[in-house]
């Protein structure tokens, strides 16, 4: 086990190494640097640029040194000093403009894995136990028509229900009268009445393909043996289910939920700009149009970093559940 | 090619087979996938729906009333026309027809608004001179399959700029869909020559592709396109656009290919019959291409089919945040920014059509793809 967990840990710092080369390398990419764009910058706000300032502004950010340099210094800055680098947008430490709304699309990623999973398991395993009945055939249109439209339309789709039905708008994060407010109890709940929403819209797709997932293996395992001698033994139905296919049947899901919350990170900032959520979305969206690529690669960083560490809690916690995967046996 | 061993369900002793049986031995591999194939009911629904997105693709020309940039002034953000077979006094009409439309100030919140004129009654005729084009650039012609005389026809509404959205949505189709195409084109030659160069070197290559698949896997993958597009410069002409979307997309697009052609070609190698080529002297590119390619190409046209959705939801993603394909290009992403608002929604909900086509694409290619994985090896049970 300790052999696994070393084994994974490397490999997910070489992936964060090899993403934060990546995210300085697109950084870099589109054309005029850094200081070309702070001159125009101060221009904009009445100062005169020359020649020699752009020099001087190169220097003192340390541009006139070599790539592997400069992307050494962004990411000892990153490391070990929280510092991001500056925000062209607002002229502030990009920490300062991201803060809050990182935890925000923590909290909605984490919200919409545990709506993805309570609800794909129990309908997955209701879908396999009760095979060909009408309910396994609505979760079966519902699950194809779930993977085929993307979230961002289902959002559109469920606004236009709740303003054309509830007469309300389901966007944002908050009631108007919280919007503002310091963070209470209140204030919580009501962020809660609203999460479950953007929850939904991101998270149907990876239900539909968990619960296919579930209902696939489900089948395969329950005409298994183990289950019919469990079933001679007199084990009531549910106990039987719940204790021997349904462990095995877990198994695929809990080896994707790196994959699933890839997935959900991935499709947040398009759902979080149709609902109007105050995450990191709509932010990352308006630096990469401004090619504010300081604000946007720290966020594409914040995001993959998210993504890489949820794989590699999900490869651990799979160790946990199945010997044969800690020992390096193939599972399948 | 696997041949025909002897088959499970003839009963050793059993001197002559059936004809359904000989039949069935004899077909051809591809007889045998069709057979399979087409008892896929959802799969032959996908099809004949892709069938009809090809021949939107091939004749978009003939099939719009308009071009997609021929304005109506007469009729801005107007609502789609309802095509009747009975009048407001309940006569019947075999032609179906369509109300003329006259605008009116609303009295409370004056605005101007859309009214059905039930005085003008204009029939749907069929094969009608309108506007002139030049069908895939080379035949001039102005005969469209269908259109109104004495008025327009909007069936799916308007633009903003009184453009038709039904017109629009057939040549958005035929981008979205090529580029669908043009996507998994790029992946797949990417992943067959990454996944191929994997799995027959080995050794450090193998251990540096494989790396980088897992590490593009492991991005998420859609604010890594954005990121990339929006990388592009804004002043690229619309084509150069296009062509690096294409490239964008299949940029995570291949992985899935390449991994599929490392594990078919690491299994494969042990087989007798590579052994064979190998003992009679073949070389390496031969045996690949010649002996170890065809016995996994149905798995890879399964691949094939089933990445298509992701690289058109992939171009709508994008176009429709602003940083994909820009007007005048059209595409489903660039139809649907118009309605990127709970405003526009609301108020003009017919500009939210495109997205059914969307989902009705994404629907066909996954139903297809399904179709085509359980066919890809027929000798499955």
């Amino acid at each position: 086990m300790v052999r696994f967990f070393l084994q994974r840990f490397s490999s997910m710092l070489l992936m964060l190494a090899l993403g934060s080369i990546v995210i300085f390398i697109l950084i870099e990419l589109p054309p005029g640097d850094y200081a070309v764009r702070y001159a125009f910058k101060l221009e904009a706000s009445g100062v005169n640029v020359t020649e020699e300032d752009l020099t001087a502004i190169r220097k003192g950010f340390g541009l006139d040194r070599p790539w592997p340099e400069r992307y050494w210094k962004w990411i000892t800055n990153i490391v070990l000093h929280g510092n991001f680098g500056i925000c062209f947008m607002y002229m502030r430490p990009v920490t300062d403009v991201i803060g809050e709304r990182i935890g925000f699309t923590a909290l909605l990623a984490f919200a919409t894995l545990i709506f993805t999973y309570g609800l794909a398991i129990p309908i997955g395993i209701y879908s396999a136990v009760r095979q060909y009945s009408v309910g396994d055939y609505v979760a079966t249109v519902i699950g194809y028509i779930g993977l085929a439209t993307p979230s961002f339309m289902l959002a559109l789709i469920l606004l236009y229900i709740s303003v054309k039905v509830f007469g309300a708008s389901v966007g944002g994060l908050f009631s108007p009268e919280f919007q503002e407010a310091p963070w209470s109890w209140a204030r919580m709940l009501d962020m809660l009445s609203h999460l479950w929403i953007p929850a939904i819209v991101l998270g149907m797709a990876g239900t539909a393909f968990q619960i296919r997932t579930v209902r696939a293996t489900m089948l395969d395992e329950q005409n298994k043996l183990y289950v019919t001698a469990a079933r001679a033994k007199g084990l009531s139905e549910w106990r039987l289910l719940l204790k021997y296919p349904v462990r095995v049947a877990l198994n695929p899901i809990v080896s994707t939920i790196g994959w699933e919350l890839a997935t959900i990170i991935s499709g947040a900032p398009i759902v979080a700009l149709v609902l109007a959520l105050p995450s990191t979305g709509p932010l990352y969206l308006s630096a990469l149009l401004d090619q504010d690529m300081f604000l946007g690669g720290a966020m594409l960083l914040m995001l993959s970093t998210l993504t890489i560490v949820g794989t590699f809690l999900s490869d651990i916690l799979l160790a946990l559940l199945d010997p044969r995967v800690r020992r390096g046996e193939s599972v399948y | 090619m696997e041949e025909i061993t002897t088959p499970a369900e003839v009963k050793p002793g059993k001197a002559t087979l059936e004809a359904e049986e000989i039949k069935y031995y004899t077909a051809t591999q591809f007889q045998l996938v069709w057979w399979r194939f087409k008892k896929h009911r959802l799969a032959i629904l996908g099809s004949i729906i892709l069938i009809l997105f090809l021949i939107i693709v091939v004749f978009a020309e003939f099939l719009a009333p308009t071009s997609a940039q021929t304005r109506n002034s007469n009729c801005l953000l107007g609502p789609p026309q309802k095509l009747r077979f009975f009048d407001d006094e309940g006569g019947f009409h075999l032609r179906p027809f369509v109300y003329g439309v006259r605008t009116v100030r609303n009295p409370e919140t004056l605005r101007l608004e859309f009214e059905e004129d039930t005085s003008v009654k204009m029939p749907l005729r069929f094969f009608v001179k309108g506007e002139p084009y030049r069908l895939w650039g080379l035949f001039p012609t102005d005969l469209h399959l269908f259109g109104v005389e004495g008025g327009f026809i909007h069936l799916f509404g308007t633009d903003a700029l009184g453009r038709d959205v039904l017109s629009r949505i057939l040549f958005g189709t035929r981008v979205s869909l090529s580029i669908g195409v043009a996507g998994v084109m790029v992946s797949f030659v990417l992943g067959l020559l990454l996944g191929g160069a994997s799995g027959y070197f080995g050794g450090w290559i193998d251990f540096v592709v494989q790396r980088a698949i897992e590490f593009i896997r492991s991005m998420p993958t859609l604010p890594l396109w954005m990121a990339l597009a929006a990388a592009l410069p804004k002043e690229w002409p619309p084509l150069r656009v296009y062509f690096m979307i294409t490239v964008i997309l299949s940029f995570v697009g291949w992985t899935t290919l390449a991994r599929r052609v490392r594990g078919m070609l690491l299994s494969l190698r042990e087989e007798d019959f590579v052994i064979a080529a190998r003992i009679a002297g073949s070389g390496g590119a031969r045996i690949i291409a010649r002996h170890m390619l065809p016995s996994f190409m149905s798995y890879i046209i399964v691949d094939l089919s089933v990445s298509f959705p992701y690289m058109i939801l992939g171009e709508t993603a994008l176009s429709f945040l602003g940083i994909g394909l820009r007007p005048p290009v059209v595409s489903w992403g660039v139809l649907l920014q118009a309605s990127q608002n709970i405003r526009s929604i609301a108020m003009h909900p017919w500009l939210f059509t495109p997205s059914g086509f969307v989902i009705l694409a994404v629907l066909a290619f996954n139903f297809v793809g399904d179709g085509l994985r359980d066919a890809a090896d027929p000798y499955s049970k």
